[in-house]
């Protein structure tokens, strides 16, 4: 098994140290020509949504990749990963793959000011810790999505299929069960 | 400060890795920054070129100026603060900045003493020349490091000089014996702990961007090939030719910064680079503001 970890910008280094603490093989995807190598799944790292959005249009990402999504290839997003798969975003026009049934709401919890740390339930985990950093959440899901965990009311995280999805980031801290739960959903 | 809010601020600098942040002095240049790119902005009156050529004191920007920005991108907003300021810095944290850059660019308030970053919520980046300034500035309470660079000038010569030199450092405190941390925390004149780090890490506690005196892809993406984490983008882009077609192409060329025929196409057609100072031209050594 081999996982890809969308390198554009973000805190995807911190998602391959995950992976490499769980003995999963990753690659690096910065541009079209690193799609030519095969992985059986993909992480969508914390960043800058705008920016991530941007760059997977203009490096030719795009297409080739919500159309793996579409086919079953399973996926993780984290924060602005969350935003890249949301298939709404309440208070942004633009939307990214837009392959899931969540309607996401951009930095919902304010600015820095905002960003918090706590312990909370994860459904078919048990309690997790979450570090949100100027944090997006999911204001409601439809379709085949449901969700995961909860806080203060408002669900962030949800899993739809083969796609996951955290408004929190679980790369920042050493509990690697969430990173777990995806590589099961992998194999 | 709570221990968690301080990890929190370190976090936000993890999520603005592999990005571009630059400087804007009106809302109209903030969403060209935000359109093109950028995964974070720093908003000042004056680009330090034009700080540099008008002289005189420079001060925190008028926090209209700054909440005009805040509302027109969704990105972070950083804002400079003068070194040792904490009262423009309290005024940065009432408005919700997310980030205060205690910057050398500015007129320094004290000549002996940083701001105490622990009494802030909000975090800070801070400049440095060389592994103890940067390891001093995270004792205070620095959540994000940058090289000084020398701003405003369109040379590398600086950023290079202290993103080499600090990266020697680190090498050099990460090949020590154990026994041999006590007598290189003394003569870098820091905490124990962050020189213990640093050995058994081979990198600051903290994120490393470069920033000062970066004019075009190819210096974007040299800083990141010495070892940046990101990059900050000052002068470089507003005062140039065509600041959109540049700005984007840089945000590519910190994205992919080892493809050298990728660079070879973003660098082309991008009209004209800021003019530009060379070092021995320069009255002002802003670097040398704050140790």
């Amino acid at each position: 098994m081999r996982v890809a970890v969308l390198a554009l910008q973000g805190a995807f280094a911190e998602h391959e140290q995950m992976l490499s603490r769980l003995h999963v093989p990753f690659i690096e995807i910065r541009q079209k020509r690193d799609l030519a190598e095969p992985f059986d799944g993909l992480i969508i790292p914390g960043g800058e949504s705008t920016v991530q959005g941007k760059l997977l249009r203009e490096l030719g990402l795009y297409d080739e990749l919500k159309g793996s999504i579409l086919s079953g290839l399973p996926v993780f997003g984290t924060c602005a990963g969350l935003l890249l798969l949301a298939g709404k975003i309440q208070n942004d026009t633009r939307t990214h793959f837009a392959t899931m049934d969540i309607i996401a709401v951009r930095n919902a919890y304010g600015r820095q000011l905002g960003s918090f740390y706590t312990e909370e339930e994860f459904q078919g985990i048990g309690t997790v810790p979450m570090s949100f950093i100027r944090a997006p959440y999911i204001a409601g899901v439809f379709g085949e999505a449901r969700a995961l965990a909860m806080v203060n009311g408002h669900i962030v995280a949800a899993r739809q299929d083969r796609q996951l999805v955290t408004s929190f980031h679980p790369e920042l801290n050493d509990d690697l069960s969430v990173h777990q739960y995806f590589i099961n959903m992998i194999v | 400060m709570q221990k968690n809010r301080y990890e929190l601020n370190k976090n936000l600098a993890q999520m603005l890795k592999g990005g571009v942040i630059m400087d804007v002095t009106t809302p109209e240049q903030a969403k060209i920054a935000e359109a093109a790119g950028a995964c974070a902005v720093m908003a000042l009156e004056r680009i330090p070129a034009d700080i540099r050529a008008a002289g005189g004191v420079s001060r925190m920007s008028d926090p209209k100026m700054i909440k005009g920005i805040q509302e027109a991108v969704s990105i972070p907003v950083m804002a400079k603060c003068r070194i040792g300021h904490f009262v423009e810095a309290q005024i940065l944290e009432a408005i919700e900045i997310d980030y205060i850059d205690e910057s050398e660019v500015l007129s320094p308030a004290d000549d002996k003493y940083h701001i105490d970053k622990t009494r802030f919520a909000v975090p800070f980046v801070c400049g440095a020349k060389d592994l103890g300034e940067a390891l001093r500035r995270i004792s205070e309470g620095a959540a994000m490091i940058r090289t000084k660079g020398e701003p405003g000038t369109g040379d590398i010569v600086q950023a290079v000089r202290h993103m080499r030199l600090m990266q020697a450092e680190i090498r050099r405190i990460g090949s020590m014996a154990e026994d041999e941390l006590f007598d290189a925390a003394k003569q870098l004149q820091v905490p124990y702990e962050l020189v213990q780090y640093v050995h058994d890490y081979k990198k600051l506690p903290v994120v490393n961007f470069a920033a000062g005196g970066v004019a075009t892809p190819a210096d974007a993406a040299l800083m990141m090939q010495l070892g940046a984490e990101g990059v900050f983008v000052g002068s470089g882009i507003f005062k140039s030719g065509n600041p959109e077609k540049r700005a984007n192409a840089i945000v590519k060329a910190v994205t992919n910064f080892t493809d050298a025929g990728l660079l070879a196409s973003l660098s082309e057609d991008l009209g004209e680079a800021m003019v530009g100072i060379n070092e021995q031209e320069i009255k002002i050594l802003m670097a040398e503001r704050g140790k």
